[in-house]
């Protein structure tokens, strides 16, 4: 040891790092090698076990009943989101204007939603006949134009709907507003030098650039809902969960209708993640940093990394 | 009076506790290139931004061509406006920023562009002929497609230029055009300046460079502590001032 380290400077001029021997990396082979005995197991499970039904998932993966429930669920999921975000953006405008009692009226909107549990929310508007048994549109405190019984009006669905729609609305607001505060005030004051009103420096120069901001923590939300849209089984609606557990109810079916349940919902979260990362890409226009490719998360090497 | 671009009669401001300006009389005429010049704090940018209500005024008036920017007269008193009607009147008056402002996510030509359709009513294709001469202009011809990120400091400040001149202002302001920019960057900006300033295009340029006041103003104001402490041309306040104060300030640029 002593002379190699020795004669290494006299040697040094003719080495070049190209031909260097690279480090052992013993804890890795070990660490892979533990990870796929992991996955053999689990595959030899998946293949031998009769009691995963693979051969029912199949049969029931395409039924008409479990489509339409998927029909269901993917409405639900629209219909909630759309609700939302133009709720969230009214919220947003109204927590960061002049007007303090708009503010205050917008932060005790999203304290109640955000508060709450989502579940509690959608059987409270299922129940709602309860608190009150007719809803009535007219002057407030004045004469009453139409009325209608609660009952009559508040179907399941739209139970599931106001349920899921209001609440999204407020955790929406809050991701409005960080993008919206994000944007320079140079920017706003640009826009206002050159007389463009305060509508078009909202569309065509605030929402634009806090989009940026924006999009990914809404696709986290529109993948949440696409599950969360599963709470309104509770309330006896037959979208894609309640019509699974309906099925397996009679046929005693369980785990393997569950897995036709799962294996919809990884599909349609798997499309909406290539959608959005085209949408993070539309938004980056201009900007520093490119969004992440749809397929890095395939990559096992980070993008640049050297070794 | 009538023939001012800008009259300014005892304009105050204050932030908090803190008078930034104490009673700002300046006229400006048609042509003219008026450079403020001040120690920081002195309240210049705070009565540029005055000048087109990017800061509201506590007391006194501002009219440009005639008009205040946020008020109408009406029977004999001020009444304001709503915030449509200021962006209408805002149209007249062009600014560039230290920090630019550019929008990030539209390119040169788009920058150019958005306000002469949204604001003018300019059709697209007018617009964009206009912004490539504009752009030319400035020295930057065949750079339409750029982001404001791939242009240097002082190319974004010239497409600033030039997205404000697309407006046909009245009135300039420049808010300290060239302190964000590294020094080697600073002299294209002025002599784009310069060169607008003996088209005759009527400008208010607060700044700390001395040379452009010599060259281009046509008089230069001196502010201190949110007052106007001298006026001239630039050779009585530079090369002859009369107040101690100014004497203090180009002192340290010498």
């Amino acid at each position: 040891m002593a002379t190699t380290v020795q004669d290494a400077p006299a040697a040094g001029l003719e080495l070049d790092v190209r031909n260097a021997a690279h480090r052992k990396h013993p804890w890795r082979w070990l660490s892979a090698l533990v990870v796929l005995v992991f996955a053999a197991q689990l595959v030899k499970m998946l293949i031998t076990n009769d009691n995963f039904g693979w051969d029912v998932v199949w049969s029931w993966l395409r039924a008409e009943s479990i489509v339409r429930g998927l029909g269901i669920t993917l409405m639900l999921t629209v219909v909630a989101m759309v609700i939302g975000v133009v709720l969230g953006v009214l919220l947003a405008v109204c927590r960061i204007s002049a007007n303090p009692l708009l503010r205050g009226a917008a932060g005790l909107y999203i304290w109640f939603f955000r508060g709450t549990p989502t579940l509690v929310q959608l059987i409270f508007f299922y129940n709602l006949s309860a608190l009150l048994p007719k809803l009535n549109l007219g002057i407030p405190f004045g004469p009453v134009f139409a009325s209608v019984d609660t009952n009559t009006l508040i179907t399941p669905l739209l139970a599931a709907i106001l349920g899921l729609g209001l609440n999204e609305g407020a955790y929406m607001a809050e991701i409005v507003r960080g993008g919206l505060l994000s944007v320079d005030p140079g920017q706003r004051e640009a826009g206002q030098a050159l007389g463009m009103k305060n509508s078009r420096i909202m569309k065509r120069i605030i929402l634009p650039q806090a989009m940026r901001f924006i999009v990914p923590p809404t696709g986290n939300q529109v993948i949440s809902m696409v599950k969360a849209t599963a709470l309104v089984s509770v309330i006896a609606l037959s979208d894609l969960l309640y019509t699974a557990q309906s099925i397996y109810n009679r046929t005693f079916e369980t785990i393997p209708m569950l897995i036709v349940v799962c294996l919809w919902y990884l599909a349609v979260t798997s499309v909406l993640y290539v959608v959005q990362s085209f949408i993070e890409r539309h938004y980056n226009r201009g900007a520093r940093h490119q969004a992440p490719s749809f397929w890095d998360f395939l990559r096992i090497r980070p993008k640049g990394s050297a070794a | 009076m009538s023939t001012a671009v800008l009259q300014a009669r005892g304009v105050r401001k204050s932030f908090g506790h803190t008078e930034v300006l104490s009673g700002i009389d300046l006229d400006v005429t048609p042509g003219e290139t008026v450079v403020v010049l001040g120690p920081s704090g002195s309240g210049k940018s705070t009565f540029l931004r005055c000048i087109n209500l990017l800061e509201s005024l506590d007391a006194g008036r501002i009219t440009v061509d005639g008009r205040d920017v946020g008020y109408d007269v009406r029977n004999g008193r001020l009444h304001e406006l709503s915030p449509n009607e200021i962006a209408r009147r805002r149209k007249d008056i062009g600014m560039v920023f230290q920090q630019f402002n550019l929008f990030p996510h539209m390119t040169a030509l788009e920058n150019i562009i958005e306000a002469p359709i949204a604001v003018l009513g300019e059709g697209r294709r007018e617009a964009t002929a206009r912004a490539v001469d504009l752009l030319a202009e400035v020295g930057l011809a065949g750079r339409e497609k750029a982001y404001p990120r791939q242009l240097s400091g002082g190319q974004q400040q010239r497409v600033a230029i030039a997205r404000a001149l697309a407006m046909r202002p009245k009135l300039m302001l420049f808010d300290e055009p060239t302190s964000a920019l590294d020094p080697e960057l600073v002299g294209e900006v002025l002599a784009t300046m310069k060169r607008l300033a003996s088209a005759g295009l009527t400008m208010v340029v607060v700044t700390h460079e001395i040379s452009f006041a010599r060259e281009a103003a046509d008089r230069v104001v001196f502010m201190d502590a949110g007052q106007v402490v001298e006026q001239g041309t630039p050779e009585q306040v530079i090369d002859n001032p009369q107040h101690e104060r100014t004497r203090a300030f180009l002192s340290r640029f010498l």
